[in-house]
């Protein structure tokens, strides 16, 4: 779960990180309020979770109060990347000096996590890392340990950081650190962290990650997840413990197991056709399991034909079947369904549905060559 | 031969008396894994499946009663961590914890606190290990693999079942499955698991079931041109899946252009394993 600019700056700042002054709108009145009580130009910043916010528009540099006013008119009308901008962060504008880049992710490779800083800040760290990777500054963490103060001497050293500010720089490391740890966070970044021309370190933008298997350990942060980042039916499909992505193509899978899921996908591609979503409905597929997250396919006016890909150890496939059927009974559908059931009792399961006149595959090969051309109609 | 688990393991469940780990335990004690106790904290003294097998307050009080060597992991994933750090503190050799949804701090912690250790873990979120009949010990079915000279080793779980399902068909038997684990941060990876069954005499070919996500394929390609003699198969899952999102699997996911199958699957060319294009390939590869 990501989590906003501002509410990550809020976080960072709760850890000693000195941010910008700055308050959110919902308003363009609102943001000419905040720009009239910061007294001075002001940056206003639409909050939407994606990246390249500045070139499309979504952030701009006001004067004036009823600059800020205008600009957040502007910015509250724009979707950026599919993405309806609803809020405006209304900062105090920073003099800018220098920007540097700060960061702490989980290094899936060497199991620790990793702070990393190069002097390069304001741009894209995966664009560095593609492009310079000699630029950026890494340094793994021990868990058990934590951050110690020679780790952020030695970034603050390999990025020529003047030596007055290694203090300041210190802290703020040690402050990421934190707010990474105590929200069970997969990245806490800063970019930029700037130099400003009074000398003085300051976040001026945030970023932060949070590990969905950890969040019933911050249920107060579960209250800032942005309902815009998911599809509608992504999150109606989470909460009745399904796994869904939605996709491009018009053949609809439902398959028992994440990496099942992905090969019925891949399948399809395979042999010539494209897959509508991503659906992995886990262990034990009851009847009530099956009918939404078939109304969950369907819903999806690109399907065209839907491949069941059940694959049955300690689930039996005669049950899914009966799951499969009753399902049809509540979902009104005339699209072409093909269904693969491998595994315990899979005859018996297969009878039962062609009993009702479906279609059934034994392999999977075959399950998708009929899926593509029952789509090709 | 087989690698990790056999008809000598003496297997300790933690969460017993949980709906999962009850489920799974008759089905493991069905296979004929030698189960000799359980763990519950606050249930010591309880015995399950009609008094066959003794529940203890904790695993070192059920390893000093019974000599388990092995622990199986069925706990929520909120005090899977905690029951990690109990395994590896009393002195269990191989730990599998089958538990989906462990946080990633944790993973971290433990991991790190186990590398210390004379001890190994598989998964989390893994179906865990079968050796055909010897042992079960995890969430495999036991009747979709035969007892063979096929290792295989994979990062999923229905995908695993699919291609033992097609091995067992053709009468191809499996000298160890083990399931490594679908999450970022896992105890055993690829590469350990490549480095048994090249030692293990019983195993004659390897079948490796990889994903999207990390870099743990393209590493064990490397591993294998160096190391491995005996022949690979592979599959790698989702060459279709969108970048960015989260394949179900805490680990299946391409960020920032790394985890791409076609990567993984260039990378194990080069290494000349023989790769499929869809599970069922698989037999005919080896």
């Amino acid at each position: 779960m990501k989590l906003h600019e501002y509410y990550s700056k809020r976080l960072f700042s709760e850890y000693g990180i000195p941010i910008p002054k700055g308050e959110i709108a919902k308003t363009p009145k609102e943001a000419q309020r905040i720009a009239k009580e910061l007294d001075g130009p002001v940056v206003v910043k639409s909050q939407v979770l994606v990246g390249g916010r500045g070139k499309a528009g979504g952030i701009k540099v006001a004067n004036t109060p009823k600059e800020a006013l205008q600009h957040a008119e502007d910015i509250l009308k724009l979707t950026i990347k599919d993405l309806p901008v609803r809020m405006v962060l209304v900062d105090q504008a920073a003099d800018i000096k220098d920007e540097i880049y700060l960061g702490i992710t989980n290094d899936r490779s060497a199991r620790k996590p990793v702070i990393m800083a190069s002097a390069e800040g304001g741009v894209d760290i995966e664009e560095i890392a593609h492009k310079t990777p000699e630029k950026i500054i890494k340094c793994q963490i021990d868990p058990l340990m934590g951050l110690q103060d020679y780790q952020a001497r030695d970034l603050a050293a390999g990025i020529d950081l003047s030596r007055d500010h290694w203090r300041a720089f210190g802290k703020i490391a040690h402050g990421l650190w934190q707010a990474y740890i105590n929200s069970d966070a997969t990245l806490a970044e800063i970019n930029p962290l700037v130099v400003t021309g009074e000398g003085q370190l300051l976040a001026v933008d945030g970023k932060m990650v949070l590990d969905d298997n950890a969040l019933f350990r911050h249920p107060d942060l579960e209250g800032y997840r942005d309902l815009d980042v998911d599809a509608g039916v992504e999150i109606q499909a989470r909460e009745h413990g399904l796994s869904y992505i939605k996709l491009d193509g018009n053949i609809g899978c439902m398959v028992n197991g994440a990496g099942l899921a992905m090969t019925t996908m891949d399948i399809i591609k395979l042999f010539g056709g494209e897959p509508a979503n991503f659906l992995d409905i886990g262990g034990g597929a009851s009847a009530e399991k099956v009918s939404t997250a078939l109304e969950i396919i369907l819903s999806d006016a690109n399907v065209k034909a839907v491949l069941f890909n059940i694959f049955g150890g300690i689930t039996r496939c005669d049950v899914v079947a009966k799951g499969i059927l009753e399902a049809l009974e509540e979902v009104n559908t005339n699209v072409p369904m093909v269904v693969r059931l491998v595994g315990t009792n899979a005859a018996e399961g297969r009878k039962l549905l062609q009993d009702a006149a479906m279609e059934t595959a034994d392999t999977l090969a075959e399950a998708a060559k009929m899926a593509v051309a029952a789509a090709k109609g | 031969m087989s690698i990790l688990v056999d008809k000598n393991t003496r297997l300790l469940v933690q969460g017993i008396t949980g709906q999962e780990g009850l489920f799974h335990t008759k089905k493991m004690v069905a296979y004929g894994t030698q189960v000799v106790a359980g763990v519950t904290p606050g249930k010591g003294g309880e015995w399950v499946l009609s008094g066959k097998i003794p529940v203890f307050d904790s695993v070192k009080i059920a390893k000093d009663a019974t000599g388990a060597n092995t622990s199986v992991i069925f706990v929520p994933a909120r005090f899977s961590a905690d029951a990690m750090f109990e395994a590896a503190d009393a002195g269990i050799e191989l730990i599998i914890c089958i538990t989906e949804g462990v946080p990633v701090h944790d993973m971290m912690r433990v991991r790190n606190y186990l590398d210390h250790k004379e001890v190994r873990l598989v998964g989390p979120n893994c179906p865990g290990l079968l050796t055909p009949g010897e042992a079960k010990v995890g969430i495999i079915p036991g009747n979709i693999a035969i007892p063979g000279n096929i290792g295989v080793v994979s990062r999923s779980g229905t995908l695993t079942y699919e291609i033992l399902y097609a091995l067992k068909n053709l009468t191809m038997g499996v000298s160890t499955c083990v399931g490594i684990g679908g999450d970022p941060i896992n105890g055993t990876n690829f590469i350990d698991t490549l480095m048994m069954f090249q030692e293990d005499p019983e195993t004659e070919k390897i079948v490796l079931i990889g994903e999207i996500g990390g870099t743990d394929e393209e590493n064990a390609a490397e591993y294998i041109s160096q190391h491995v003699t005996k022949p690979v198969a592979a599959f790698i899952a989702g060459r279709t899946a969108p970048p960015g999102k989260r394949m179900g699997h805490a680990g299946a996911i391409v960020q920032g252009g790394t985890g791409l199958a076609e990567d993984k699957i260039k990378a194990l060319k080069k290494a000349r394993v023989k790769v499929a294009q869809h599970p069922e390939e698989i037999p005919s590869l080896l």
